[in-house]
């Protein structure tokens, strides 16, 4: 990191401050309601959990499949301490207000959620990490669906509010500023999480290229290789997992406020499995892969293949096949033919800044 | 107290039957291709809403039960062909995603055909019908599906252990390599494999819809999961290993769904505690405890390969 900042990384960086501006102008002036600032701030939140996924995933080659149980941790823990005190009566309706009475900055929150779900990921990791690879698939979505069950225990109502929804925590939209009439002065709703998640996505890349980064490279490539090197497996891979649920529970932090409600039973071992195929898409050790992933797999789910949900008519005939769940079967295809097929992803595991320095050499080559 | 335990038991060993039924499907998998078969839950799903519309077109039941098994176990061999084949070689990973992704891509195509909704299963004659036993009104299904489960797994044995498929099974799951140099079509036996272990969730699926009569296309998920963890809780590769894994999940599930009233009739509660959600959280628990202390589970042979 201390060499000079080349060309590639030069327009790196000049391409992620000019989408940054692009947000700030377009949330400016388009309508709030556009479908783009759906897409941007779900994706902004699915980038941070994929990327944290592909760091323990892609980068350290460990099989985890407990992303949804941290991203309920962190959720549930934002959305408990913010819920402002005089709403508790309405949201723990029946639970006599719940049993929490005050409340925290969301930034401190959010970052408490962090810290929650990685004390847990330490806790959990501490057998689960032995494992080899299929076993600690499959170990770790249990703990998720042993998280699940837990928060949503009648006994801890007072605190989770049990099967019940929590609601009325702050929003994406209260970033807004507003001025004494509540009209919205500068809107910010979608640029604020964009930035929340691109700090925590450049923490996790720098992470990624200093020593512990090459060590848990060294770990998925061989780990006999990476032991026999002097690299202590048992407290890198630790970290990574204590690491990677430390963001996935910011992101899950930022999923409460954007679906501005938060109930346990959603968060199951098929977000998991989502968030995963959005990694392998984007390409195992590919973080901008991961980003890119994410934008694309909300921006095709939520909008761009919407259509293929509803009856569609071409000079009159209605189209074959088009109707509710449609949408979904040609992603699964999709997917299965990345899976498949294209086995490198979008990225393989290359980043951003590679992209230029081939374009460089080879001449207006693909981008692939 | 044994009349307030008894009727919990008796569905916890049915369930226990259908989940075996399941494990040896992941047992089987595992055992020669070293893949967690994601998808095998979904097989048993699809399996349910195959049969829920072919019951639909108006066939004979018989016939339908038939059908339904042939139809699933091709299914279970497409599978193969078109997601894990093309993989063999390919890190151990890819293969696992490949398995969720056709686990995801089957729950989507239910969804899409059924529309999400909740599909009744046909009601077979007999096995749904309602039987008095000691102190418990059950389905006869319940009575039925240890011993057809205790009948196949019997059957299966023998089959892997006296014919020539089942020889050339065992060899391929001891190694690959060398069972290939020994003149054995490797493609021939996992493809076996998969027929094996779908019919069977095939029978399995016609046992348990029987019993909670709607399929939906998360319905394979769960009992999926806990059929895989009674195959590893068992020992994985290990047939009667799953066998008795799933009956203990089953009975240990069903205890603790109703352990609120067994421990309120005994006197050691005085109300209800709301431990019925745990039943699923006990599985996974069980889980991390067996992996943690004995990863070989209680039948597995010790693994050689610990790297």
């Amino acid at each position: 990191m201390k060499k000079k900042l080349d060309l590639p990384h030069l327009i790196t960086v000049l391409i992620i401050i000019a989408v940054y501006a692009g947000v700030f102008v377009m949330e400016q002036t388009m309508a709030p309601t556009s479908m783009i600032f759906t897409v941007l701030k779900k994706g902004a939140t699915y980038a941070l959990v994929a990327v944290s996924m592909n760091l323990l995933n892609g980068f350290t080659g460990i099989f985890s499949l407990g992303q949804a149980g941290f991203m309920l941790i962190g959720a549930y823990v934002f959305s408990i301490f913010t819920i402002p005190v005089d709403q508790r009566p309405i949201v723990y309706q029946y639970y006599n207000g719940g049993l929490i009475q005050f409340t925290m900055p969301f930034f401190l929150a959010m970052i408490l959620g962090g810290l929650v779900a990685a004390l847990f990921a330490f806790l959990i990791g501490l057998p689960v990490l032995r494992l080899k690879s299929d076993y600690l698939a499959i170990a770790t979505l249990g703990f998720a669906e042993i998280i699940r069950t837990f928060f949503q225990w009648d006994k801890l109502g007072p605190i989770t509010n049990g099967s019940n929804m929590l609601r009325l925590f702050p929003t994406f939209n209260d970033f807004n500023i507003r001025n004494a009439n509540g009209e919205v002065v500068v809107y910010l709703s979608t640029l604020v999480p964009m930035i929340i998640s691109g700090i925590c996505i450049a923490i996790i890349l720098l992470l990624i290229n200093s020593t512990y980064g090459r060590a848990m490279r060294a770990i998925k490539d061989d780990e006999i290789a990476a032991e026999a090197m002097g690299i202590h497996l048992a407290s890198h891979k630790q970290m990574a997992f204590c690491v990677s649920s430390f963001f996935a529970g910011v992101g899950g932090a930022m999923l409460a406020m954007y679906q501005t409600t938060v109930q346990a039973k959603s968060f199951t071992t098929a977000m998991t499995y989502e968030i995963l195929l959005i990694v392998v898409i984007g390409g195992l050790g590919s973080v901008t892969g991961s980003v890119l992933a994410s934008f694309l797999f909300v921006a095709a789910s939520e909008w761009w293949l919407r259509f293929l949900d509803q009856k569609q008519y071409i000079g009159g005939h209605e189209l074959p096949l088009m109707r509710n769940g449609f949408r979904l079967v040609v992603f699964s295809f999709i997917i299965m033919i990345v899976v498949l097929f294209f086995r490198q992803g979008i990225m393989g595991t290359k980043e951003l800044p590679d992209l230029f320095r081939r374009k460089k050499t080879t001449e207006g080559g693909s981008a692939k | 107290m044994w009349n307030t335990v008894f009727p919990y038991l008796l569905s916890g060993i049915s369930v226990g039957g259908q989940y075996a039924l399941i494990a040896i499907g992941y047992t089987l998998v595992y055992g020669i291709l070293r893949l967690i078969n994601f998808a095998h839950g979904d097989v048993f799903m699809v399996a349910g809403i195959v049969m829920v519309y072919m019951a639909a077109s108006g066939l004979p039941l018989w016939l339908c039960i038939i059908l339904d098994l042939v139809a699933t176990s091709i299914i279970g061999f497409a599978i193969e062909r078109v997601a894990y084949k093309p993989l063999r070689t390919a890190p151990r990973m890819s293969i696992m995603i490949s398995a969720i992704g056709v686990s995801y891509t089957l729950q989507n195509l239910v969804l899409y055909i059924t529309g999400g909704l909740n599909q009744i299963y046909p009601k077979i004659p007999w096995i749904s019908d309602s039987i008095k036993i000691g102190s418990a009104t059950t389905k006869v299904v319940t009575v039925v599906t240890p011993i057809l489960t205790i009948l196949l797994v019997v059957a299966l044995v023998l089959l892997i252990n006296h014919t020539k498929v089942g020889m050339a099974m065992r060899a391929v799951s001891k190694d690959f390599e060398t069972s290939q140099l020994m003149g054995i079509n490797i493609n021939g036996v996992i493809s076996v494999t998969f027929v094996i272990g779908s019919f069977l969730a095939g029978v399995g699926s016609v046992l348990y819809f029987t019993n909670y009569t709607t399929v939906i296309q998360t319905s394979g998920a769960m009992p999926g999961l806990k059929a895989f963890v009674a195959a590893v809780f068992g020992g994985i590769g290990s047939v009667p290993g799953a066998v008795i894994g799933a009956f203990i999940i089953g009975i240990a599930e069903n205890i603790i769904k109703g352990l609120d009233i067994i421990l309120f009739k005994a006197g050691l509660t005085s109300g209800p505690m709301g431990l019925a959600i745990f039943s699923d959280a006990f599985t996974f628990a069980l889980l991390i405890i067996i992996l943690a202390v004995k990863p070989t589970g209680l039948f597995g042979e010790k693994s050689i390969d610990k790297v």
